[in-house]
């Protein structure tokens, strides 16, 4: 579990290379460091859920990007809010978000 | 059976008894949301946000917990997911997408409008806002002003809580629900006078 504040990497991860999936983790976040804004309940996992699969309640998150970070044409204050499960989310304590 | 050349009436009858005689939904719950389906509009989000522009109360009800203040203006919510608000204030600008597909708060919001969904507008809100917000709705945000986009990427629906404009004083509830426009919620306009 994460908490608000937190400091957070979101995984850089690919697992649309191995075969069909169902992610709900956008591209433009992979990699990206960002900072817990609240934990937003837990909801049945989408990647077993759409393939019919058992699905397991997981922790989503209220995750903020500093736009600048990500986007050449962004002013550096303006920010992304995205909502994001917390197997996609680690630790980045002590990093700048 | 070929599905595609089934009747389709036959069809849905036969899917709506099987649902029933199993117990997951009962034809009074296919009534209630075909009601509430057909009155889900953005009239619905306009009534929200001109109650918390008036009753200060109700607004911090509304951002603590968006499907419990829709469901207190009698708007059913039963089966959808949860509603969150955003509020917009001097100092910050929300805008919504949905950049995977087309979430929507469709229960306050109605139907999202045909641009909601495309390529386009997915890929210009997350990368430059404030150039699409300008040279698509002619809404510029001042260089002071934060813009914060909203990606709805999962369970979750969002709406914007717009600033109460100007020359409003005094304005009762309904007066104020007719200024307020479905781009007004989603972001992409600021509710004028």
């Amino acid at each position: 579990m994460f908490s608000a504040g937190e400091t957070v990497r979101v995984k850089d991860e690919w697992p649309e290379a191995a075969g069909p999936v169902h992610i709900r983790t956008p591209w433009y976040v992979r990699g990206q460091r960002g900072e817990v804004v609240r934990c937003l309940g837990e909801f049945a996992n989408p990647e077993d859920l759409a393939f019919a699969r058992p699905a397991e309640k997981r922790p989503l998150y209220h995750v903020r990007f500093r736009k600048g970070a990500i986007w050449p044409e962004a002013k550096p204050d303006d920010e992304l809010l995205v909502e994001i499960f917390g197997h996609w989310l680690e630790p980045a304590a002590g990093e700048r978000p | 059976m070929n599905i595609l050349e089934a009747d389709s009436e036959r069809l849905l009858m036969a899917v709506r008894s099987l649902l029933e005689r199993k117990g997951i939904v009962s034809t009074t719950e296919v009534m209630e949301r075909m009601a509430s389906t057909d009155a889900a509009s953005a009239g619905q989000g306009a009534r929200m946000v001109a109650k918390a522009w008036v009753d200060p109360a109700y607004r911090a009800r509304m951002l603590e917990d968006g499907t419990k203040a829709a469901e207190e203006l009698g708007i059913v919510m039963r089966g959808m997911p949860p509603l969150g608000v955003l509020e917009s204030t001097p100092a910050v600008h929300n805008l919504v997408v949905c950049t995977l597909c087309s979430c929507y708060p469709r229960a306050v919001l109605g139907y999202p409008p045909f641009w909601y969904k495309s390529a386009s507008f997915r890929a210009r809100a997350v990368r430059d806002p404030r150039e699409l917000l300008a040279s698509e709705w002619k809404t510029v945000v001042p260089d002071e002003v934060k813009v914060r986009v909203v990606d709805s990427t999962a369970d979750y629906r969002w709406m914007v809580l717009p600033v109460r404009p100007a020359g409003t004083d005094g304005w009762d509830e309904d007066r104020l629900a007719g200024i307020v426009r479905e781009g007004d919620m989603i972001g992409v306009t600021v509710p004028a006078v």
